[in-house]
């Protein structure tokens, strides 16, 4: 559905002559139909001048970006407009126009689209009636939450029945409960809809719950890519680790631990990693029930990911030094990440 | 008793004058409002970073609107006596003051519609053209209903300059309650008479105000 090809974007004239910078370089990434897709990375990555490439906001000084079969970056004019029609966006800070009502704001693409009245009205009712949105038709969007106007938002994204949906940071100004009911709505038109959604985010935690695969950014490149759940298995580069421990490990783990590791000074600290199906066996049992140990848990955490759980947990295991080095053995051999906190 | 406070008071002569003064106003304001939101929309959209980036036409228009708002009005009127001579035909009368005033307003009403549409998100225009807006609906839909609220207060100062300019037009011969005032009033030492015209000239400037307060409030959702 979008192709990128060996893409990359600098701008010069924004600042001092001469100076230029890089926001996006050489980036290659291919999006399927019908999926989630989420770039993940701090502000200044250049995530959001890629997701503008996509629907020709920023033009490519390099490579091509390929949506639902159109050249973004070549065409222009009245073809780039129609286009648009197809790739809809919805935004961090909502941009709606505070001059119109919900239903007029979720009107509006269609007025561009030259829609006749009447079918109009139809198509805003059935958006309100979507997004959840009934009985505030005539409210203004200064009279809204957040969360209502990014419904709004999302509505006015869908309303010509685009093949492609962008946001940009679109939940980055909402509360935690707030995102995930829009998280939701956005898997739930996934569903509904077959759409294909492309999400920029700082947040792991909306990778976490509605992406099927994630691309991480840092200056500009691309330096990580693929399922959510392989990523969170074995993150490769430094950044992909500490997003991944933005929603794998609380903060105040790395505390708990060292304080764990003075309390106990026998026995081991032992970090097992469940991934998928992993993360339903009672592997703890069995080896309790196998081994002469005492097998204290410490911390525990699982998140759910849209192809499956992963989950970590620490244990302090204690008893006869050989038992304890069996079990843990017996521990590498199951199809769970076994990592021995060392003291 | 009206007669014992007010003895050289002629009121046909006031309301004549009165309706001189509105009728002044009221024909540059709706030229002003227009001349200015095409200006004002050509400064803005012509700025850097905005649809239309063009720094030469944008300097053409700035230097026409930072010239036309400097030269003092009294001055601007005498300067465009040949202008108006062959424009209207005369130099005497309302309708002679008209291209002065339109002159002098529009470029001053200009730069404060240019405020207005500043004032506007970028990001709603952003999200304007991603859903495939063209330049055209943008103004239409976006700008201009967007910035109303400040195109509405920008427009009730300039009617209340643009009665401020219609006296001082007066003084050369427009007529109007500038010309009341100086030329029976001041002039001729009838006190009674200027003191009248001022009174008329701040009861119009209230109802403009009021009036635009009244828009104004009504059309700010935000």
């Amino acid at each position: 559905m979008i192709t990128l090809n060996d893409v990359s974007k600098t701008f010069t004239k924004t600042f001092k002559k001469g100076t230029s910078i890089k926001a996006v370089d050489h980036v290659s990434l291919s999006i399927e139909q019908g999926e989630i897709f989420g770039i993940i990375g701090y502000s200044g990555a250049g995530k959001s001048t890629l997701i503008r490439m996509l629907n020709g906001l920023e033009k490519p000084t390099k490579g091509t970006v390929k949506v639902a079969g159109r050249d973004m970056g070549a065409i222009k004019g009245r073809e780039l407009r129609e286009a648009r029609k197809e790739v809809s966006m919805i935004f961090q800070h909502f941009n709606l126009l505070w001059s119109r009502t919900v239903s007029e704001n979720i009107e509006f693409p269609l007025e561009i689209a030259k829609v006749p009245k009447k079918k109009r009205k139809a198509r805003v009712q059935e958006l309100i009636k979507l997004v959840g949105l009934e009985g505030r038709e005539d409210a203004y969007p200064s009279q809204l939450s957040g969360g209502q106007k990014q419904r709004v938002g999302i509505a006015r994204a869908l309303a010509n029945n685009p093949k492609v949906l962008l946001c940009d940071e679109a939940t980055s100004a909402l509360d935690p409960q707030t995102t995930d009911d829009i998280l939701d709505l956005l898997v739930d038109i996934n569903k509904r809809l077959g759409l294909t959604i492309v999400l920029i985010t700082h947040e792991m935690h909306v990778i976490r719950k509605i992406c099927h695969r994630v691309a991480v950014m840092e200056v500009g490149k691309v330096v990580e890519s693929g399922q959510v759940l392989d990523v969170f298995k074995k993150p490769a580069a430094p950044i992909t680790k500490r997003f991944v421990q933005q929603v794998t490990e609380p903060e105040e783990t790395k505390e708990t631990i060292e304080h764990m590791l003075e309390a106990y000074p026998t026995g081991q600290v032992v970090q097992l990693s469940f991934i998928g199906e992993s993360a339903e066996t009672p592997v703890l049992s069995d080896v309790i029930r196998s081994y002469k140990i005492n097998v204290n848990i410490l911390q525990g955490k699982i998140s759910q990911t849209q192809n499956g759980s992963y989950g970590t947990l620490f244990i302090h295991v204690d008893g006869d030094q050989s038992e304890v080095a069996r079990a843990i053995d017996y521990l590498h051999k199951q199809d769970i990440g076994v990592e021995v906190i060392s003291k | 008793m009206i007669e014992t406070y007010f003895p050289n008071v002629v009121w046909e002569r006031i309301s004549e004058a009165t309706e001189e003064t509105i009728y002044m106003t009221v024909i540059a304001l709706v030229a002003t409002f227009f001349l200015g939101i095409i200006l004002g929309l050509l400064l803005f959209l012509t700025s850097k970073g905005n649809l239309w980036e063009n720094k030469l036409i944008y300097g053409i228009v700035a230097a026409f609107v930072n010239i036309f708002r400097s030269i003092p009005f009294i001055i601007l009127i005498v300067l465009l006596i040949p202008f108006t001579k062959a424009l209207v035909g005369s130099i005497i009368g309302a309708n002679a003051a008209l291209p002065a005033l339109i002159i002098g307003a529009a470029p001053f009403y200009a730069r404060m519609v240019e405020i207005g549409l500043r004032e506007i998100d970028k990001g709603v225009i952003e999200a304007a053209k991603s859903m495939g807006a063209s330049t055209f609906t943008i103004i239409w839909k976006v700008l201009i209903p967007e910035s109303l609220p400040a195109l509405v207060s920008g427009i009730t100062v300039t009617a209340i300059a643009l009665v401020g300019y219609t006296a001082m037009a007066g003084m050369i011969g427009a007529g109007g309650l500038g010309n009341l005032a100086y030329l029976e009033g001041f002039s001729r030492g009838q006190t009674d008479v200027t003191l009248v015209a001022t009174i008329l000239v701040l009861i119009i400037v209230f109802i403009l105000q009021f009036i635009g307060d009244i828009i104004t409030r009504k059309l700010d959702k935000r």
